[in-house]
């Protein structure tokens, strides 16, 4: 896979670093002479210097065959403008922009950019992800499939403690995937016992999450 | 009309300064709070005395255009010294607010175009002075003084 990376900044550079190791062609775009300097020293001829919303540098890095552009300059406009150039004038199918100001996601969405993502946002998750006894967690939400993926802790005295999977009860389109346990995980079967201060990953539709929520809750509302 | 301009430059004081003097509504917004000097120096008692707005916030804040009343405008201004700004913003007037005559300044000739091709009425000053440089060095036409 093609991907070319607007912004060289902490997660234009990381994300070229995984997605070389993964074996992907990338090309990143830093207008900023200073960075580009810094970030050549290690991915060499994989940056260029130049400014990404400018069309003719989005060419000269080969945007017309790109499957992949992933807008994450720290500029919303930016982000917005070349999104937009790469969809709508290059016809990349995939875009990915980055949203720095949350105020500004409504704008992503009007001008049809998305998947916008808030990093604000995804950085508020993953903290609720490493500091347990939060309750509930969003891992992942995917409007367009309407799914989402939650993680809960089993409160002690809550219904499904103390249960097997398949005694569990949940309602249709809810699905564990993953039983976390003493620093490891598992996929669990039918047959696999539900702890208290386990940790749960469920898969489920959207709107059902408040019934799947209170079968591993003990009356108590979640802190989150 | 109500005019609304976003950016209080050279060119936003400029055509705020005329459209109020041909008797328009007119609200400026700018982020630099410092700018209402361009607005106020063209008139001995003030921007404000004399009926203008001036508003205090950026381009992309919906509050801040509310609070310059982009609502209201029959038409809207983008010119902030951000080619990508004025674009953004422009699309916001034109698809949020249903302002009816959007008018947005790129400089770079590339994105104007291409802007002006999705419907976007854009002014490029860049490819307007390439084609009275050009024009006025193959001697086809012959300032006196200053363009226009």
């Amino acid at each position: 896979m093609y991907v070319l990376i607007v912004g060289a900044g902490k997660v234009g550079w990381n994300l070229a670093r995984e997605l070389i190791a993964k074996g992907h062609e990338v090309t990143v775009l830093e207008s900023d002479s200073r960075r580009y300097a810094v970030v050549e020293e290690e991915l060499e001829h994989r940056v260029l210097y130049g400014d990404g919303s400018e069309l003719w540098v989005l060419e000269r890095a080969g945007i017309e065959r790109a499957d992949l552009v992933i807008a994450v300059t720290g500029d919303d406009e930016d982000n917005i403008l070349i999104s937009q150039v790469a969809r709508e004038k290059y016809g990349v199918s995939r875009v990915v922009a980055r949203c720095n100001n949350p105020r500004n996601l409504e704008h992503f969405e009007l001008l049809g950019v998305k998947p916008a993502i808030s990093a604000t946002d995804l950085i508020l998750r993953l903290i609720e992800h490493e500091v347990p006894k939060y309750g509930l967690v969003h891992l992942l939400d995917l409007p367009e499939e309407r799914l989402e993926i939650i993680e809960l802790e089993v409160a002690d005295g809550s219904e499904a403690a103390g249960k097997r999977v398949r005694e569990l009860g949940l309602p249709e389109g809810s699905l564990v995937i993953s039983i976390l346990r003493d620093g490891g995980g598992f996929v669990p079967t039918g047959e696999s016992m539900v702890h208290a201060s386990d940790e749960v990953l469920l898969v489920l539709d959207v709107g059902i999450e408040e019934r799947v929520t209170e079968l591993f809750t003990s009356g108590v509302a979640p802190a989150a | 009309m109500f005019v609304l301009i976003v950016g209080c430059g050279r060119v936003g004081s400029a055509i705020a300064h005329s459209m109020l003097a041909e008797g328009n509504e007119v609200s400026v917004l700018d982020e630099d709070p410092e700018a209402i000097a361009l607005l106020d120096r063209r008139y001995a008692e003030g921007w404000e005395e004399r009926g203008g707005r001036f508003t205090v916030g950026t381009a992309l804040e919906i509050d801040a255009l509310l609070a310059a009343g982009i609502d209201q405008a029959d038409a809207f201004v983008a010119s902030t010294d951000g080619d990508n700004t004025n674009l953004v913003v422009a699309q916001i007037a034109k698809r949020r607010f249903d302002v009816d005559r959007v008018v947005v300044r790129v400089l770079d000739p590339h994105r104007a175009r291409w802007y002006a091709e999705q419907g976007l009425q854009t002014v490029c000053p860049t490819q307007t002075a390439i084609e009275l440089l050009e024009a006025a060095v193959r001697g086809q036409i012959r300032f006196e003084g200053v363009s226009g």
